[in-house]
């Protein structure tokens, strides 16, 4: 890893106000993404997964939320703090956003065609016809059948998995260095996801794209991710390569998350996690798992850990494992 | 969905299915003739609305006068064919005014939110607290009955059903998923609303304006025959209409004639504006 990672995140910490306080949804959190690489980000609902995509995006919402403190470095220029005018320039241009649901995230009165030709017209070209060429190239490219006769179709004539090609074709129109892609397959059924996933594997290495793939699906992140970072209530708790982490987890929460996961080489029943995340407003001063942890001992619930590099690329937030490794 | 219906469906689409509802297709042509007959009133029956004729008065539907002639011995068909032109400039430029105004008030204050919202939602509950005659009356007696000023009055009577019904649509899809993710594409605000928040409204603004536009014209009648019209002898419906109640026993012809114009010129605005609505929206079609 010699070159400079395309998205560099440190101790990123972002706010929410609700009932007229703030309270941090996304504490502390380390990341960096290399070229060529698709860095995961697994978790649990309101673990911060999307908050800190948004966050990347600069497109929290602008009354309630804000970032508390760190810094995002793309290519090596700092995000935030710029204005809404260059970060504009810089949205859809150098990084792109995937969104949840394909079938919302498409202008339903706009031909798709045009969709995607506004989008390259957005950042890149040029007059309306070398566009829309553009436009067809791309839709082609995301391997839509028969492009050209589907261009000028709306969107509701397309299934969910066409729909998240066209949106995967919309994303990449300004050929972005970074794809963020919140949970792009999850309203998808399971062939369907594998084709979406094969798609965005093989643009990614065409372009030379950095993906942060936020997902909750740990079949998924093996499928397709390099890097693995879980978040738990607002933390990363651990990094590591895929390998690493689904052969031998560090971090307890980890442990019991594959644990609850079915899988086809281990017999035995499913291990559910006890308790609930807690919510952001009831944040203690110890480890955030700590309470639903099985290994937690006394140092556990009275001081938060940090980070602790256990091996090279491989960190984990644990008093217990982490300082034993 | 197949591929086949796909290059069928060619941009201008909304026409095919706006000329496959023979219901619209009526409303269509109904509106036509009456604009028609307005605009070419003068070739289509060649007498001089104005024209008296203190012999030939109030007489009953002749060859020469084919839906009689009023109190002063002028010809009907002629005022009611003279009538359209103002009555349908009126309506039409007052709802086309109400409809810009109305529609971009709505639109900022439900994209922009806030206090902004607050403040430009109570401004228009008071708009419409006032009943439309009677604030169509108190501007028109503010600056004086002309052309001009029924259509400013007219307008603001209409500006704050347009606004709210762009406002409510606006702070929907503000929030929609296309949006942000237009947002995530680094377009500007303005471009956000031009290009994907108002062809997303705009059926239902049209049906609103379609709607109006027969309640604009109702509204320039009841004017106009409580007296606050274009001043006689220029004839409108609703003068018209005021003209022929006096002798509406010896002569019904003289008021059932432009309260018939009325009725089919709204009936067809309607029925053309639920066509357009079903033809537009790519939210009810089904092909």
């Amino acid at each position: 890893m010699t070159e400079a990672p395309i998205l560099e995140i440190r101790g990123l910490s972002v706010e929410f106000r609700s009932e007229g306080a703030w309270h941090a949804a996304v504490r502390g959190v380390d990341l960096a993404i290399q070229r060529n690489q698709t860095h995961a980000i697994v978790g649990e609902s309101g673990s911060g997964k999307s908050v800190t995509a948004l966050a990347v995006m600069g497109l929290l919402p602008q009354q309630s939320g804000r970032i508390q403190s760190g810094s995002i470095m793309l290519e090596g220029r700092e995000l935030i703090g710029l204005s809404e005018q260059v970060l504009d320039k810089i949205r859809g241009k150098q990084v792109a956003m995937i969104f949840q649901e394909p079938m919302t995230a498409l202008n339903p009165t706009m031909p798709v065609g045009q969709q995607i030709a506004e989008a390259v017209r957005a950042h890149r070209c040029c007059d309306a016809s070398s566009a829309w060429n553009e436009a067809q190239r791309m839709l082609d490219l995301v391997r839509v059948p028969s492009a050209a006769q589907r261009m000028r179709d709306y969107p509701h004539q397309f299934s969910g998995g066409m729909r998240q090609r066209v949106m995967i074709a919309i994303a990449l129109a300004c050929q972005p260095r970074l794809l963020l892609a919140d949970e792009p397959t999850t309203a998808l059924d399971v062939t369907i996801q594998a084709q979406v996933l094969s798609l965005i594997e093989d643009l990614k290495r065409e372009y030379g794209l950095a993906v942060m793939f936020i997902t909750h699906n740990l079949g998924v992140v093996a499928l397709i991710a390099d890097c693995v970072s879980v978040m738990y209530a607002g933390e990363i708790v651990e990094t590591a390569s895929v390998n690493e982490l689904f052969a031998a987890p560090k971090h307890p929460y980890t442990e019991a998350l594959l644990a609850s996961m079915p899988r086809v080489d281990r017999d035995g029943q499913l291990e559910p996690i006890g308790g609930i995340v807690p919510s952001i407003r009831e944040i203690g001063a110890g480890c955030t798992f700590a309470p639903r942890c099985a290994l937690a001992i006394e140092r556990c619930h009275s001081m938060r850990p940090p980070l602790m590099e256990v091996a090279p690329e491989r960190t984990v937030r644990c008093w217990v494992r982490g300082v034993a490794a | 969905m197949s591929a086949t219906t796909a290059v069928a469906q060619a941009p201008q689409g909304w026409v095919r299915r706006f000329r496959n509802n023979p219901t619209s297709l009526v409303g269509l042509a109904i509106f036509l003739a009456v604009i028609l007959a307005a605009v070419f009133a003068p070739w289509i029956w060649p007498v001089d609305p104005l024209e008296q004729d203190v012999v030939e008065r109030l007489v009953g539907p002749s060859l020469a006068h084919p839906l009689g002639t009023d109190s002063f011995g002028r010809d009907v068909l002629a005022r009611l064919l003279h009538a359209g032109r103002i009555s349908l400039l009126i309506g039409i430029s007052s709802i086309a005014l109400a409809m810009l105004v109305g529609s971009a008030i709505g639109i900022a204050a439900g994209y922009i939110g806030g206090w902004f919202d607050a403040m430009v939602t109570s401004l228009l509950d008071v708009l419409l607290s006032f009943p439309t005659l009677l604030l169509g009356l108190m501007v028109v007696a503010m600056l004086g009955s002309s052309v001009e000023n029924l259509v400013l009055a007219i307008a603001l009577t209409e500006l704050a059903p347009f606004a709210r019904v762009a406002r409510a649509p606006t702070i929907a899809l503000k929030n929609r998923d296309f949006i942000e993710a237009g947002r995530a594409l680094g377009f500007s605000d303005l471009r956000l609303v031009v290009v994907h928040i108002i062809p997303n409204l705009i059926s239902d603004v049209i049906v609103v304006a379609s709607l109006w536009l027969a309640a604009a014209i109702r509204t320039e009648a009841s004017l106009s025959f409580i007296g606050l019209g274009v001043k006689p002898p220029t004839p409108t419906w609703g003068g018209m209409i005021r003209e022929g109640f006096e002798n509406i026993l010896d002569a019904p012809w003289l008021a059932v004639a432009p309260g018939l114009a009325i009725l089919i010129t709204v009936l067809g605005i309607n029925l053309l504006g639920d066509g357009l609505r079903d033809a537009i929206d790519p939210k009810v079609r089904n092909d």
